[in-house]
């Protein structure tokens, strides 16, 4: 079972690549206020994340995210109702 | 913080526009002269970018019709399909488009937007499950918002990436609604519909297709993608728009489920709107009547896009797809493609600016769409103005 601590580092990486390194970020950086991510962007992340985890995430959850820490509690539910 | 704020971003990129003196959000056709020409900025221009297929919107039948829904029964209805908004003419289209399609019935909306906003409300709710092609509609997305359903996105035309995912569902696959597109407005690309139906066929699921750039364009008679490939058995519910091809507006939903009827009562896009005008109904009605008796307006139409298609792809433009009515020419910058879409219109054409986030990879997009009303030689005038603007190498 994949748990919130092997997710962090994984969004962490992805979302690297993503914003090209250019901002420090930690598990309260906020995915769009911080780092600035539009909605393509977000949703480039979430197609990265399904495949990593195989997983689907549903678009609405999105509205309950807003930092890395809220999306990796997201994952790990998802992942363990698979 | 007001409640204004939300709208800073887009004041800034207005005024990013008004910096550089282009605003292809603000057009205005000063007078509207046919289907394929209007004056812009006091200039004759070739309207390339209208979605006006069969360029029925001056069809001297269709203007009668309209004309005499006007004299007899008014300019509006002034109520909602359930209450007074219903005249004989509405239930009379819904059965034209059920016949149409060889469906049980069909229900009318007030436009294609609240087409997909009245069913996808109502169809599913909290407690269900939608597939989605990533590359839908807006209308698509806001109808899956207001029901509140559990909305996960597929890769754009990827079926496998959709039989993955309904694998993941488990037996909830076969309660879960797939949605796609015949043809996409963006690109002008086509569904994979036929390796679609086979998943859907794996795994269950109920298939909606939105017709909305297909219908009038593709099938023998016009139905749209599913038609043309024999597979409306394998469609729970079409839904389509009257202000493309049909030259009007309004939009509808046709289906051999019986309980479709049921949505009329339970649809708040539906229930909370006024009906369309008899004027509209009317000259819809005419222009289904025309595209079912058959004519040789599609076939104009498709010899138009593919004398566009190929002499832009001359030229060496990269274009979005294969040859249809939509043409999607691809530029990697926002400002060359705002320069490239305002030289056009100075030249005399006037094409659709498509920018991020309504485009798909966040493309910047010249969007033509031809029209049978197109002559030849204004299709070799929008070639011409193409091919004055080619970027030099």
């Amino acid at each position: 079972m994949t748990d919130y601590q092997q997710i962090i580092p994984v969004l962490y990486t992805e979302l690297a690549a993503i914003t090209k390194a250019t901002v420090a970020i930690d598990e309260n950086t906020e995915l769009t206020g911080d780092l600035k991510l539009d909605s393509l962007q977000m949703m480039e992340l979430l197609l990265i994340i399904e495949d990593h985890f195989d997983i689907s995430v549903p678009v609405n959850v999105l509205s309950d995210v807003k930092t890395i820490k809220d999306f990796a509690l997201q994952i790990e539910n998802l992942i363990r109702c698979e | 913080m007001s409640i204004f704020s939300k709208f800073d971003a887009l004041a800034a990129n207005r005024r990013d526009l008004e910096t550089i003196g282009i605003n292809p959000f603000d057009v205005q056709i000063e007078t509207i002269v046919s289907p394929t020409e209007g004056i812009i900025q006091g200039r004759h221009t070739i309207l390339a970018g209208t979605n006006n297929y069969l360029g029925l919107t001056f069809d001297p039948e269709c203007i009668a019709a309209a004309q005499t829904a006007l004299r007899y029964e008014g300019t509006g209805t002034t109520g909602s399909r359930m209450a007074n908004g219903s005249y004989s003419g509405h239930r009379n289209l819904e059965k034209e488009l059920a016949a149409f399609y060889g469906k049980r019935d069909s229900i009318v909306f007030s436009t294609g937007y609240l087409a997909n906003l009245g069913m996808l409300s109502t169809l599913v709710g909290p407690n269900d499950r939608v597939l989605l092609d990533a590359d839908c509609h807006a209308s698509i997305y806001d109808g899956c918002r207001l029901g509140r359903a559990q909305t996960i996105r597929f890769r754009h035309n990827n079926p496998d990436d959709l039989a993955k995912r309904l694998q993941r569902l488990g037996e909830q696959a076969a309660d879960t609604l797939i949605l796609i597109e015949g043809v996409y407005s963006m690109l002008g690309d086509h569904a994979l519909l036929k390796e679609i139906v086979d998943v859907k066929r794996q795994y269950g699921g109920y298939l909606l297709v939105d017709e909305a750039h297909s219908l009038g364009v593709l099938g023998q008679h016009g139905g749209g993608l599913a038609e043309e490939l024999g597979l409306l058995d394998d469609v729970d519910f079409i839904v389509g728009t009257f202000s493309k091809s049909l030259g009007g507006a309004g939009g509808f939903c046709v289906s051999n489920h019986v309980e479709l009827d049921l949505i009329r009562y339970a649809s708040r896009p539906y229930v909370f709107t006024a009906s369309p005008s008899p004027v509209t109904i009317a000259s819809t009605r005419q222009a289904l009547r025309a595209l079912s008796a058959g004519s040789d307006l599609r076939k104009k139409l498709h010899e138009n896009a593919v004398s566009l298609h190929s002499k832009l792809e001359a030229l060496g433009y990269p274009l979005g797809a294969e040859a249809s009515p939509v043409i999607a020419v691809v530029f990697d910058d926002k400002i060359k493609a705002l320069q490239f879409w305002n030289n056009l219109l100075q030249l005399g054409v006037y094409v659709n600016l498509m920018l991020p986030p309504a485009t798909p990879n966040g493309m910047f997009l010249i969007r033509c769409s031809v029209s049978a009303a197109h002559t030849s030689e204004q299709i070799d005038r929008i070639v011409a103005a193409f091919e004055r603007l080619k970027p030099t190498a």
